[in-house]
C-alpha cells in the first residue's frame, strides 16, 4: 500500500502480442496512421550536439530465443547530460534531441535498433554523478508488467565503476548484464528475461 | 495544477502486489518471459523522473476517433459506437495533463488487424484500430470507437478474451509508464480470463473496468463509458514549493 496516496495506481496488464497495432502502427502495416512516422521513431530531430551512435541488441526468453514481438522504449539525457522534459531544472536541453525513442524488435530476428547520442552525465538523487546511461522500458506479450532496466555502456569503465546503482547491485556477473559493448557504430545489448545471467530489472 | 507548475519528486514507491506477479503460469506466455529475480529498489535520480511530454500539436484531427481514422471518406466502422472518457490522475488525485495516451482494440468481431492475428472473424475495411489522444489541463480525455468484441486466444484451452482497449499510458517521469486494458462493465468473461485474473487484487480489476455512463451518451448516436486511469503519485514537491516561494 501506499503510505501518501488517496488513490491507487491503475493495476498493469500485459501489452499483448498486437501492441504493434496502438504503438506502432505503421510498423504494423496499418499505412498512413499519423502520417505515416511511428511514435519515437526519430529521437534525433535536427542538428544535434554530441556523438551519433547505434545501439542495438535483442530480448531473449528463459530459453535463450529472441523475443519477436516485443516493444522497447528509452529515455536519456542528451550529450550534455539534460533530459527533454518539464521536470528538467537545470537548464534547457538541446533542442535537436528528443530523448525518447520507440522501436519493435524485429519480427523475424528480434533485433532492435535505436539511432540516438550518447547521453552526458547524470546527477543521483545525493548530487553525485552517475555513469552515462539509457533508461529501457520493455513490454510484450507474456510481460505483466513493464520491465524497467538500464543500459550502460562498456567503454565508460571509470564511471562505471563509481556509478551509484552499480555500485547498489554489486555483484560484477549481474552488473554486467546492464553493460553494452562496443561496436564499429555504437553499442550492443543482449536483455536476457529469465534464466543464466538474467538482466537486471529495475524498480523504478 | 496551475500551468508551468512542473512536478519534480521522486515518485512513491509502486505498490507491487497490486499489480501482476511477472510468473502467472495460468497466462501460459508469462513463462519463459518472467523474471526470476526479485526487481531492484533504488533513489529516484532525474532519470526516472523526468520523462518525455507530448503537446496537443502531435495529433491528427481523427487521431481520437477510431469510427473514421482508418476508414473511407464517408464510411464509418462497423459496431456499437462508443465513446470512452476519463480522468488521467495520480495517486494524489493530481490531473496528470498533456500526457499521451494510446489505444488499440479488436474490431466489432474480436479481429485485429495484425498479421499474427489468424482468427476467423473478418476484418472491417473500415477499421484499424489505433487512436490517441493527449490529456487537457484537468487530465480528461475523450475518444470515440466502436465496441470491440470478445475474442478466442491460444492459452491451451478454452479462453476467450473480455470485450477489452488496450492503453498506453505516458505521466510526466517516465517511471509512471503504464501499459493496461479497459474492460466492460457487466462483461461475464472478465471472471474467467487468464490475464485479467494475473491481478489478485478484485477493487484492482474494478478499477479497469469502465461503467456505463448514461449522462455522456450522445443520444441517437453513441454510448458513453467511463474510464478514469491513475498513474504513481510523486513523494515530494520540492521544485514546486520553491517556484512558490519565488
Ligand atoms: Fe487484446
Amino acid at each position: 500500500m501506499t503510505e501518501t496516496g488517496k488513490l491507487k495506481e491503475s493495476a498493469s496488464q500485459t501489452a499483448g502480442p498486437y501492441v504493434h497495432i496502438g504503438c506502432v502502427p505503421s510498423f504494423a502495416g496499418l499505412t498512413g496512421m499519423y502520417g505515416g512516422r511511428d511514435p519515437g521513431a526519430e529521437m534525433v530531430t535536427a542538428e544535434a550536439r554530441g556523438a551519433r551512435i547505434v545501439v542495438e541488441g535483442r530480448v531473449l526468453d528463459g530459453e535463450g530465443a529472441p523475443v519477436r514481438d516485443a516493444l522497447i522504449e528509452i529515455w536519456q539525457a542528451d550529450a550534455q547530460g539534460l533530459y527533454h522534459s518539464p521536470a528538467e531544472t537545470r537548464g534547457a536541453a538541446d533542442p535537436g534531441f528528443t530523448g525518447w525513442g520507440r522501436q519493435p524488435s524485429d519480427a523475424k530476428t528480434g533485433q532492435f535498433r535505436f539511432e540516438t547520442l550518447k547521453p552526458g552525465q547524470v546527477p543521483w538523487a545525493g548530487g553525485q554523478m552517475q555513469a552515462p546511461h539509457i533508461s529501457v522500458w520493455i513490454v510484450a506479450r507474456g510481460i505483466n508488467l513493464g520491465l524497467s532496466t538500464r543500459i550502460y555502456f562498456s567503454d565508460e569503465a571509470e564511471a562505471n565503476a563509481t556509478d551509484p546503482l552499480l555500485q547498489q547491485i554489486g555483484d560484477p556477473a549481474r552488473v554486467a548484464t546492464m553493460i553494452a559493448d562496443k561496436t564499429a557504430q555504437g553499442y550492443s545489448i543482449e536483455i536476457r528475461l529469465q534464466g543464466e545471467n538474467e538482466t537486471v530489472f529495475l524498480d523504478v | 495544477m496551475a500551468k508551468g507548475k512542473v512536478q519534480s519528486g521522486a515518485f512513491n514507491p509502486r505498490d507491487l502486489a497490486r499489480h501482476p506477479s511477472p510468473l502467472t503460469p495460468s497466462y501460459r506466455s508469462s513463462v519463459l518471459r518472467a523474471p526470476a529475480h526479485a526487481r531492484i529498489s533504488f533513489e529516484n535520480s532525474l532519470s526516472e523522473i523526468t520523462g518525455p511530454v507530448f503537446g496537443q500539436g502531435l495529433l491528427g484531427p481523427a487521431d481520437n476517433d477510431l469510427t473514421i481514422n482508418y476508414a473511407q471518406p464517408g464510411q464509418s466502422a462497423i459496431g456499437e459506437r462508443i465513446i470512452v472518457h476519463g480522468r488521467l490522475l495520480d495517486e494524489d488525485a493530481r490531473p496528470v495533463s498533456s500526457a499521451l495516451l494510446e489505444f488499440w482494440q479488436a474490431n466489432a468481431g474480436g479481429r485485429y488487424r495484425h498479421k499474427n492475428d489468424g482468427y476467423v472473424a473478418p476484418l472491417d475495411p473500415n477499421f484499424g484500430g489505433c487512436g490517441r489522444t493527449v490529456t487537457a489541463q484537468d487530465g480528461s480525455y475523450s475518444f470515440r470507437t466502436i465496441r470491440p468484441g470478445p475474442y478466442p486466444w491460444p492459452n491451451g484451452g478454452n479462453d476467450w478474451r473480455p470485450a477489452h482497449i488496450h492503453f498506453s499510458v505516458f505521466g510526466d517521469g517516465f517511471a509512471q509508464r503504464l501499459i493496461t486494458q479497459m474492460y466492460f462493465q457487466g462483461d461475464p468473461h472478465i471472471q474467467l480470463c487468464p490475464i485479467v485474473q494475473t491481478i489478485k487484487d478484485p477493487d484492482a480489476i474494478d478499477q479497469l473496468t469502465a461503467q456505463l455512463d448514461m449522462d455522456n451518451t450522445v443520444p441517437m448516436d453513441a454510448i458513453a463509458y467511463r474510464f478514469d486511469i491513475v498513474l504513481r503519485g510523486r513523494r515530494s514537491t520540492l521544485f514546486e514549493n520553491r517556484l512558490e516561494g519565488n
